[in-house]
């Protein structure tokens, strides 16, 4: 078992909060971008197409 | 494919399809040994343990700075060569970077109370980054301020410009005053003053969080490329809505005339 010594709490909640905070962001992320694809399908379904001629959810 | 093929925003897209799983892989296999070799590292003979904490300011800290670098880069391509995804690239960096400053400040200030004996201090250093976060958050600000991207674009540019100056102050902040912060011993004329057993770690978790960023920055750059798809069919969607009541609203508009 690693020893953290007499300043244990500050370390584990240095660790504990960038993996916190980068949890957030990956998280957001994930949703943002089920968010867009979502929208883009409904407005596909609406008959709403690009100036291409291509799917509003063809992402690629 | 060349920089001009991924002016493109739909190749971009098919790029980032392709290499975000490889992205992600990579760091989080190298976050893994970068986290391995901190937990082996020996207790610094001042600092002890809160040295491992070093191995996590340290990365957020240098990437603070080098996602507005990344940002003004951006910005210029926005102001000069007009590329498409420029400001799409510095719009989604800024929550990334000012994420990254905000756990620089964080474990900066924890490691700081066991040390210095106060969780703040109104040094040089300390300040210059308070102040790169608040630009982040005014940026950030901007860009939901403005609703047409292009125009919020232009503005964010020439302000993420005028912030880069911040970027040396912070770097030689610890040279040009006196500071509580140490000097850099790390990135420094005459090579790094850490020992081995410590620097390696550093550099390991510097490449895994530099990994992530890349990651996660053009994750969000696709997102925002999507986002600006759905504004601009919405758009398409209103006016066709528009057109196809134009003639009551003429109609309207003459009856209104009429009185």
């Amino acid at each position: 078992m690693m020893s953290l010594g007499p300043y244990a709490s500050f370390i584990v909640t240095s660790y504990a909060a960038v993996a916190l905070v980068v949890a957030i962001l990956i998280g957001w992320i994930v949703l943002d971008y089920r968010n867009q694809t979502e929208r883009l399908r409904e407005l596909d379904r609406s008959g709403v197409t690009r100036r291409s001629g291509r799917s509003a959810a063809d992402a690629s | 494919m060349s920089l001009i093929d991924l002016a493109n925003p739909t190749r971009f897209l098919a790029l980032t399809a392709r290499v975000l799983p490889w992205l992600s892989a990579a760091t989080v296999i190298l976050l893994a040994i970068g986290l391995y070799q901190s937990a082996l590292a020996p207790d610094d003979y001042q600092q002890g343990a809160t040295v491992k904490i070093m191995f996590i300011h340290v990365p957020n800290a240098w990437l603070s700075m080098f996602v507005w670098g990344v940002m003004s880069i951006a910005s210029l391509g926005t102001l000069v060569w007009r590329h498409p995804l420029a400001d799409v690239a510095a719009k989604a960096a800024a929550p990334i970077g000012a994420s990254f400053t905000f756990l620089a400040l964080l474990t900066g200030s924890l490691w700081g109370r066991p040390m210095w004996g106060t969780y703040w201090e109104w040094d040089a250093r300390l300040t210059s980054v308070l102040i790169l976060f608040l630009m982040y958050l005014g940026l950030m600000a901007l860009w939901r301020a403005v609703d047409d991207p292009s125009r919020a674009a232009r503005a964010a540019a020439v302000l993420t410009l005028v912030g880069a100056i911040n970027l040396p102050i912070i770097k030689f902040s610890v040279d040009w005053w006196n500071t509580l912060h140490q000097p850099a011993s790390v990135m420094r004329m005459g090579g790094s003053t850490l020992d081995k057993s410590f620097l390696v770690p550093l550099l390991l978790m510097a490449i895994a969080f530099t990994l992530l960023f890349v990651t996660l920055h053009l994750a969000a750059m696709r997102n925002e490329i999507l986002r600006r798809r759905v504004r601009s069919l919405q758009m398409m969607q209103a006016s066709r809505v528009a057109f196809s009541s134009g003639p009551r609203e003429d109609g309207a508009s003459k009856e209104v005339g009429a009185t």
